[in-house]
This record gives C-alpha cells, sequence and structure tokens, in this order.
C-alpha cells in the first residue's frame, strides 16, 4: 500500500515540477511585478495598486481591448467557416483513408515555414504596387490601387485567418471522423435533407471539435502582437502591442499588469465557453 | 380493402467497380410477410436490403412498392423504414427527440411531435425512458427506441440489418419475439437481413436463403426447411446431413435418421461421438466415403437401445425424408 502511494508520487514529480517551473512561476512572477512601482529610469519592489489604476483608468486601454475582441471575433468566424468545411469535406465527402490522410497532410504543409515568413509573404501580394492591386488594375476591375488592402484591419484578419485555420480544421476533422456513418443514413432515412443533416446532426455532434479549435483561435488571437504589428505597419493596436510597447520601454510593472488583465479575461471567456460544451470526451 | 402494397425485387443488381454484390435477383414480398433475407457475411443480403431502403444505389434492375417503381427515389420518399445493425441513434437527442426526428424534418410543431413520440414509445413499451440519452439505455432499449423511430414515419415496409445481432444471446431470444409480435400487430412487411438461422426459423413466414450474390432458395419457411434444393441450403439451415450416395447426393433431416442393425440398413456407420443434450442426444457417425452424419435421437429412444462409441450401427431413413440435391 505505501509502496504504491511513494511510486504514484514519484510518477507525477516530473510533470508537477515542469508545471511549477514553466508554468506556475513564471505566472506568480508576473502577478507580482504588476504591484511594482517605476520610474521614468528604474523599477522597485512595492505592493501598490498604481499600474491597475492608471491601466483600468485609461480610455486606451478599453479601446484596445475592444479592438482585441473585434480581432478575435472576426477571425474566429472566419477561421470556424473555413475550418469547418474543409473538416466536413475531408471527413465525409473523401472516401479512401488514404486520400483523407494525404489532404489532411497537405493541409499541415504551410507550417513548414516560420509564421513570420508566412505572414510577410503577404506583403508584396497586398502592398500597393503588389501583385493584386497590379493584377486588379490591368483586369481593369480597379483605376488605382486599393489602399485598403495592406497595413489595414483587413490585411490583419487575413494574416490571422490564415496562420490559425489549421488549428479549428484539426479538432474538427478528429471530432468528425468518429461520428458514425450510420447517423447520416439514419437522418435521411428520417427525411432530412442534407441541410438540414448537417444543422441537427453533424453540428450538434462536432461542437467539442469546434470548441476545442475556437480556444485555440481566440487564445492565439488574443495574445497575439507580432501579426498585428507587421500587418497593420504598426497603425493599428490590440493588447499584445501595449504590453510589447511598455516592455520596449523597460516598463515591467504596467506590462505584468496588462498581462494579467489579459490572461484573466482569456481565462473568463475560455471558462464561459466551456459551461455551453463539454469538451472531456473528446481529450 | 388493404392497399396493394407488394414489394418486388426485380433483377436487382449491385455492381462495385467489377465485383457483383447482387446478381439480378427477383424476389416477390406480399404485403404483411415476415421475410428474412439469410446468408453468410458478404452474400449480398445487406446490400439488397440497403438497395431497397435506398442507402445505396442500384445498379441494374429495379425495386417496385405497390404499383411504384421505388429504386431511385430517396429513402424517405419510398415508403420504407431502417432500422440499423448499431441502431444508429443520434447520440445527441433523448429517446423522445430521436423518435420524433422525422417529424421534426417535416416541420411539425413540438406539440404534435411529443404527442406522436409518446404513441409510438407506448408502442415499444419505453414511455418511462422518453428523457433518456441513447448512451443510458440498454441494447435492448436503443433497439426500441430505434424501432420507434422507424415506425413513425408510418412505413409500409420495413427493413431491419441484423437488428439482433448487437444483443446478448437471452435479449436476442425475447426482442426477436417482440418484434414477431410488433409485426403481427402493426401487419405490415419486415424485411430482416441475418445470419443466424435459428433466428431466420423462428421469426420468418418467408425465407430468402442467399449465397455468393444470388438467391439460393425461397418461399415458406417449412417449405425451405423440410426440402432443401441445394447443398448449401441444407447445409446453411442446418440439422441436415448432406449425404453423397451413389445416386446423387442426398438432404436428410437428422432427426429423420433411424438406428438399426448394420444389416438392410441403406448405409453402414461407425458411432464417433455421442453428445448429450438433454431432451435428445446427438449422434454422429461415420460412413463410407469419410462423410459424417448426425443423427438426432431423443432421450428415450435413444437410452431404451444405448450405443456405445466405435460401434457399427445402419443407418436408415423414410424415402420420401430424402432430398436430392442440385450440385
Amino acid at each position: 500500500m505505501r509502496n504504491h502511494s511513494i511510486i504514484g508520487w514519484l510518477l507525477a514529480t516530473p510533470l508537477t515540477l515542469v508545471l511549477l517551473v514553466f508554468l506556475v512561476a513564471p505566472i506568480l512572477m508576473i502577478v507580482t511585478v504588476s504591484f511594482w512601482g517605476a520610474t521614468e529610469w528604474s523599477i522597485y519592489p512595492a505592493f501598490q495598486f498604481d499600474n491597475y489604476e492608471f491601466l483600468l483608468g485609461s480610455n486606451v486601454t478599453y479601446r484596445v481591448f475592444f479592438n482585441t475582441f473585434k480581432y478575435a471575433l472576426i477571425t474566429w468566424a472566419f477561421t470556424l467557416l473555413i475550418g469547418f468545411t474543409v473538416a466536413y469535406y475531408l471527413a465525409f465527402h473523401i472516401r479512401s483513408q488514404t486520400w483523407q490522410i494525404a489532404l489532411f497532410l497537405l493541409c499541415t504543409i504551410p507550417f513548414l515555414t516560420s509564421n513570420i515568413i508566412r505572414m510577410i509573404s503577404w506583403i508584396p501580394f497586398l502592398g500597393r504596387n503588389g501583385i493584386a492591386n497590379s493584377t486588379l488594375m490591368s483586369m481593369g476591375v480597379i483605376d488605382e490601387p486599393l489602399e485598403w488592402l495592406l497595413f489595414s484591419d483587413f490585411s490583419v484578419i487575413l494574416a490571422f485567418v490564415h496562420l490559425y485555420t489549421l488549428f479549428m480544421v484539426v479538432p474538427i476533422f478528429n471530432t468528425m471522423m468518429r461520428i458514425d456513418k450510420s447517423l447520416i443514413e439514419a437522418a435521411a432515412d428520417n427525411g432530412a435533407t442534407g441541410w438540414q443533416t448537417q444543422w441537427h446532426v453533424i453540428v450538434p455532434l462536432t461542437k467539442p471539435g469546434i470548441m476545442i479549435g475556437t480556444i485555440f483561435v481566440v487564445a492565439l488571437v488574443m495574445g497575439d502582437f507580432i501579426t498585428v504589428r507587421f500587418m497593420s505597419g504598426s497603425q493599428s493596436a490590440n493588447v499584445g502591442r501595449m504590453i510589447q510597447n511598455d516592455i520596449a520601454l523597460l516598463q515591467y510593472p504596467s506590462a505584468s499588469a496588462t498581462a494579467v488583465i489579459l490572461l484573466i479575461t482569456v481565462l473568463l471567456l475560455i471558462g464561459t465557453l466551456l459551461r455551453f460544451v463539454d469538451i472531456r470526451k473528446e481529450l | 380493402m388493404r392497399k396493394q402494397l407488394d414489394l418486388e425485387l426485380i433483377s436487382l443488381t449491385k455492381r462495385y467497380g467489377s465485383t457483383v454484390a447482387v446478381d439480378a435477383i427477383s424476389y416477390h414480398f406480399k404485403v404483411g410477410t415476415y421475410a428474412c433475407l439469410l446468408g453468410p457475411s458478404g452474400c449480398g443480403k445487406s446490400s439488397t436490403l440497403r438497395m431497397i431502403a435506398g442507402h445505396e444505389t442500384v445498379s441494374d434492375g429495379s425495386v417496385t412498392l405497390g404499383a411504384r417503381d421505388i429504386s431511385h427515389l430517396p429513402p424517405a420518399k419510398r415508403g420504407t423504414a431502417m432500422m440499423f445493425q448499431n441502431y444508429a441513434l443520434f447520440p445527441h437527442l433523448n429517446v423522445r427527440d430521436n423518435v420524433a426526428f422525422s417529424l421534426k424534418m417535416q416541420g411539425k410543431d413540438q406539440a404534435e411531435r411529443h404527442k406522436r413520440a409518446h404513441e409510438m414509445l407506448e408502442l415499444v413499451d419505453m414511455v418511462n425512458l422518453a428523457d433518456r440519452l441513447p448512451a443510458q439505455l440498454s441494447g435492448g432499449q436503443q433497439q426500441r427506441a430505434a424501432l420507434a423511430r422507424a415506425l413513425i414515419t408510418k412505413p409500409d415496409v420495413l427493413l431491419l440489418d441484423e437488428p439482433l445481432s448487437a444483443l446478448d444471446p437471452f435479449l436476442r431470444i425475447r426482442m426477436r419475439a417482440e418484434l414477431k409480435k410488433l409485426q403481427r400487430e402493426l401487419g405490415i412487411t419486415f424485411i430482416h437481413v441475418t445470419h443466424g438461422q435459428d433466428e431466420a426459423l423462428a421469426l420468418a413466414d418467408e425465407i430468402v436463403v442467399m449465397n455468393n450474390a444470388i438467391i439460393e432458395q425461397a418461399g415458406a419457411t417449412r417449405a425451405v426447411f423440410d426440402a432443401p434444393k441445394t447443398a448449401f441450403v441444407a447445409r446453411f439451415l442446418g440439422s441436415h446431413n448432406v449425404i453423397a450416395m451413389p445416386e446423387g447426393t442426398l438432404a436428410v433431416r437428422s432427426d429423420a435418421l433411424h438406428i438399426k442393425q448394420a444389416e438392410g440398413a441403406k448405409l453402414p456407420g461407425t458411432i464417433t461421438n455421442i453428445e448429450y443434450q438433454g431432451t435428445h442426444v446427438a449422434l454422429t457417425a461415420t460412413i463410407p466415403g469419410e462423410q459424417e452424419v448426425t443423427a438426432i435421437l431423443s432421450d428415450k429412444e435413444f437410452f431404451e437401445n444405448p450405443k456405445n462409441l466405435g460401434e457399427a450401427i445402419g443407418l436408415d431413413w423414410e424415402a420420401e425424408a430424402a432430398h436430392a440435391l442440385a450440385g
């Protein structure tokens, strides 16, 4: 009996240590620093609420948070739409498993290059004299270059959707593969049309996958700063950019406070989502 | 006067690429028949059922119900309903919503859906479980829910794909009695696919024995069992000995074999196994040509004149008990 409990503790130790060192300790550190004070040239340990007061009292914070939510929401909508369609096609329309795996791997090919390279490669495409504009102009669709293609919310969201759609495809595909195909026949037998089957059978059964994908995409977009910086040409801000700015100015206490607020926001959001869908059986 | 709703298969064919799963079979199911499609796996019985249901396209030939050619109609427009092998209940819906699913698809309002689902659940004795999810039901209860869901569409023909194979043996016997009772009450045609001959014999008014994509023999259950036409049918239905005699191959039922002295009997044999089975005794003997036959004797008959292993015996049967087999 005793022996067993010792072995149990030993088995749990490595993971516990990893989590303590790489998850709990950094968060504690950030929370601690968020209460510190700062001057133009120094930071000093303290326990004061100045950082939070300044943060929560500033109009800019709310505008930036609003912008962050806006990016997350629009990106979520597009990744969900594209991700669901791609996963549905792979899971239900491709009959042979070999093809399913081959096409699925094809989806992951973009991930062989770095995020930043994939993002930057949009710039020559979308730029004022880029491929998109020159093609549209030579086709006579437009007379002068579209200004909003690059360094705009459009380009930020385009890059987000491009970068993160796969995070939607994978969990949805995974859930769809577990749906018993005879359920679709049963729906047809009961007179459901294609869309009715989709809405009343496939979507409800795919919910856990949609939820996992949603958590991925929302967490990634909410925490991102580099995409917003590159694709908006530093003209738009989100929370990640705000933290990055503080860090660049060595304002660590203020950056920490912002990070804590962002963390709480994301956790609340995910907590709310999880109340609606039980994803345990997917894990 | 009933509507004339006979189901007819006319040269029905299913090809998958170059393989033929169902080869031009024709059969006429009279309305109100309990019919079993019986055969080993891969014989084409499931493909046949799925073509009738509309879940498999018809490669050639046609299926007619009443006067209508239903070969190319969508499943819900055929007047058939299917009960799937694993029941295919929607896991996210409770029993009531599963049963009422087709009504919801037709856009019926909730009050009517619940009322009619309730009637169906009464029919299968599941009213008290209406709020359960499929995962919270036993196999037998899932089957009843699936039955109710299939019957709520008021089908003219109910198609059952190995409905009892997921159940344990005890429940299987109980559920098959319920199926039979339900069919009698509703008076509609049931077409039941199975590979179990005992199930087919117990349930069916008519059996259709299939092998290698064709119908080997079909007709009233007793007529088929009493007079198998091919060695395959005789072996598959069981309780038959297939004996190669100089004048041709015969099928003789195990319980039609008599044991007597070796002299004057139709066949000499040597006992290789004696199995006591309670009400009767199964006696296996080898006969010339290294064939094995099984005779079933009542326990009384056997123990009045017991035999031992290795004993030489004679096997005899009435002339009308033997059926000449083709092939």
